[in-house]
Order: C-alpha cells, then structure tokens, then sequence
C-alpha cells in the first residue's frame, strides 16, 4: 500500500532509460512521462549521470531551472549541432553592439543640441532634464564573447543586470 | 612524418595513448587542458565525440568551441548556464531599445525646438514690425512674440515627456532570434524579463542512444 502514495507512471527518463522509478529518483520531478522528448534531448547532449550530477551539485530549489535550462540548451543543440545555443548569444551581443552605437551617436548629437541650446536660450534648467537620457545604459558587455575576434570580447565592466555569475 | 610529439588535451586528460587519427587531437591542443576538461565534464567525451562524428569536418572546429563555451558558462553558473546569459543579453537589448527610443524621441524635441526657433526668429522680427506697426495705428495685439512660443515649447516639451515611458510594442518589434525568445519565456527563469511568447513545438532527435558519458 505504500507504492500507492507514489506515482504509478515511471518518470520520463527512467522510461527511457528502462529501469524502474524509485520514489527518490531525481529525475522524477523534472522529467514527468508526458514529456517524454525533453529527457530524450538532454540525454543525448549531456547523458544522464551527468545531469544527475549537475543536478547534485544545485540546491533542491534551483533543479528545476537548472533542468529547464539543460532542456532549452539541448534542444537548441539538437536544432544546431554547430552552435547550439551560442548561435543565439552571438546574435544577441551583436544587436547590443549595434545598439549601443546608435545609442552613443543619438546621445552625441542631442549633447550637440543642448550645447548650442545653452547658449542661446536662458532657461537652461529645463535642458539640463535632457541630460538623464545621456547615462541609461551601461556601454560594457558583462559576458565574454564565444568568439575571440568579437569586438566586445574581454570587456569586464560592471553590468547592472547583476546575476550569480562570476 | 612524425606525428604530434605531445598528447592532445583529451587523451592527455583520459590518460590514452593519442593516436595520429584522434578525433579531439586538432580541437583540443595540450597547452589548453581546461578546454577539454570543462567540456569532458559537462558533456562527457563520447557524447562530444558522437557530435562531432555527425559533422563535417570543416564545421567541427567552430562546434567543439560553442561547446567549449558552454561547458564554461554552465561551470559558472550551474542552475542557468548560457541559458542565463541570453536572459541578461535579452534583457540589455530591451533596454537599449527604451533608451534609444527616449533618445530619439529627445532629439526630435530638439531638431524641432531648433527648426520652430529659426521660424520664430523670422516672424518675430515681422511680428515686431507689425506690432510696431499696429501699435502705431491702434493698442495693437501682441503678434508672434517669442514669449507666446516660449509657452507652446514648455507645454510641448511636458506633452513629449508622458510619451517617453517605453511602449510595449515597441520593445516587441525589435526581439531578435524569435525562437530562442519564445523558448526563453516558456522557461519563466526570470519574472523580470517581462513579455514573452509561446514556446514552439520544439521537434528532436527519438534515436534512443546508450549512455556513455565517461
């Protein structure tokens, strides 16, 4: 009667990997049998005794990201067995870098304006409001670039973003 | 023909003769035993060697790379991984797109304070003669006066202001890598990233492979 208060359905990965699903199995609360595709990725990329080991090695709170995240990277590498997941990193820094550099030119010019503003107009506090628009966003990349001939690569300024990296 | 004096990372770090065919030999060089050691553990070698085996070989070298950075964020960041670092790059991105559009939309305030100021010197200068003129002939009314601008620019520049705040379609249109975003957003790693779309079917590999991760 005891069996009766666990699940009946063998978790997805001990399905897969045709053993039997103990009740302390780690697996089991992040790989349930309806979702049978998302063990199958992350066991072909990582293998199970690795993820039970990254899985030991993270609080009991953080498994779920953690596996959520070892899904979505799997799944990304399976889609792109060259870049994976890094593909869509290089995208992103690049929109950054773009950005940024429009950023840059739109806030140089408006220094421009409110420079020639100063000079002409009295009121000159209400110009001064303008100048919030000139320090919104940090011009440095927190994250190393994959690729070492990345312009943006080894910059190591503070990002506000803040995160448990590093 | 002599072949590599040195074992390369991998077969140093398994503790195997390295072979003139090793697979790992030209991706991972002796003098860069973190490498392989990051991606040994995190991946484990035949797993890395299946991947690379499906590729050809001229793509190898940039995979076993992405690997290799991979390994590392997860190393730094076990829960997340690079997986986090999308996040934050997503979130910097969102950003930018708000302040670029404040930006602009400051500089449009001024590109048209500057073009309204050039018309306002030339009325003002009618206007004055008129008003010199119409004060000659009658009490006259104020004409253009730059003081009536002053007014208008003040009331402009709050109107302008309210519409700074981001819009959210706005931030939408700019989202790059549809797919990694929607994934990204089923995940809720982060209540903080805001608006975020479906995950899609995701399609995948059903071969069932036996685990071999040492």
């Amino acid at each position: 009667m005891a069996s009766s208060s666990y699940s009946n359905s063998p978790c997805a990965a001990c399905k897969f990997l045709r053993r039997k699903c103990m009740p302390d199995c780690i697996f089991a609360p992040y790989f349930p049998p309806e979702e049978p595709q998302k063990f199958a990725n992350v066991h072909k990329i990582f293998g199970a005794s690795n993820v039970s080991k990254l899985l030991n090695e993270v609080q009991p709170h953080q498994r779920e990201d953690a596996v959520n995240s070892l899904a979505y990277e799997a799944e990304a590498r399976i889609k792109d067995p060259v870049y994976g997941c890094v593909g869509a990193i290089s995208v992103l820094q690049r929109q950054v870098i773009r950005l940024q550099k429009e950023l840059d030119a739109t806030n140089a010019d408006l220094i421009r304006y409110t420079c020639n503003e100063m000079t002409t107009l009295h009121d000159g506090r209400r110009i001064g409001e303008a100048s919030s628009t000139f320090s919104q966003s940090p011009s440095a990349y927190y994250y190393p670039s994959p690729w070492n001939n990345d312009p943006c690569a080894g910059d190591a300024g503070f990002h506000r973003g803040g995160g448990n990296h590093m | 023909m002599a072949s590599s004096n040195s074992p390369c990372a991998a077969c140093k770090f398994l503790r195997r003769k390295c072979q003139p065919e090793c697979a790992f030999a030209p991706y991972f060089p002796p003098d860069q035993p973190q490498k392989f050691a990051n991606v040994h553990r995190i991946f484990g070698a035949s797993n890395v060697t299946k991947l690379l085996n499906d590729l050809h070989p001229h793509q190898r070298e940039d995979a076993v790379n992405s690997l290799a950075y991979e390994a590392e964020m997860r190393l730094r960041d076990p829960v997340y991984g690079c997986v986090g670092v999308i996040s934050l790059l997503q979130h910097q991105l969102r950003q930018l797109q708000v302040d670029l559009y404040c930006a602009k939309s400051e500089l449009s305030r001024y590109q048209n304070l500057s073009i309204n100021t050039n018309h306002a010197f030339v009325g003002s200068e009618s206007g004055a003669v008129g008003y010199q003129h119409q004060q000659n002939n009658n009490s006259g009314s104020a004409g253009v006066g730059t003081r009536d601008n002053s007014n208008y620019y003040q009331h402009h520049h709050h109107h302008h202001h309210h519409q700074f705040f981001p819009q959210q379609q706005m931030v939408r249109s700019f989202d790059g890598g549809s797919n990694y975003d929607a994934s990204l957003l089923a995940m809720n790693i982060s209540a903080s990233l805001g608006q975020l779309n479906q995950l899609p079917a995701g399609g995948g590999d059903d071969r069932r492979t036996v685990n071999n991760p040492s």
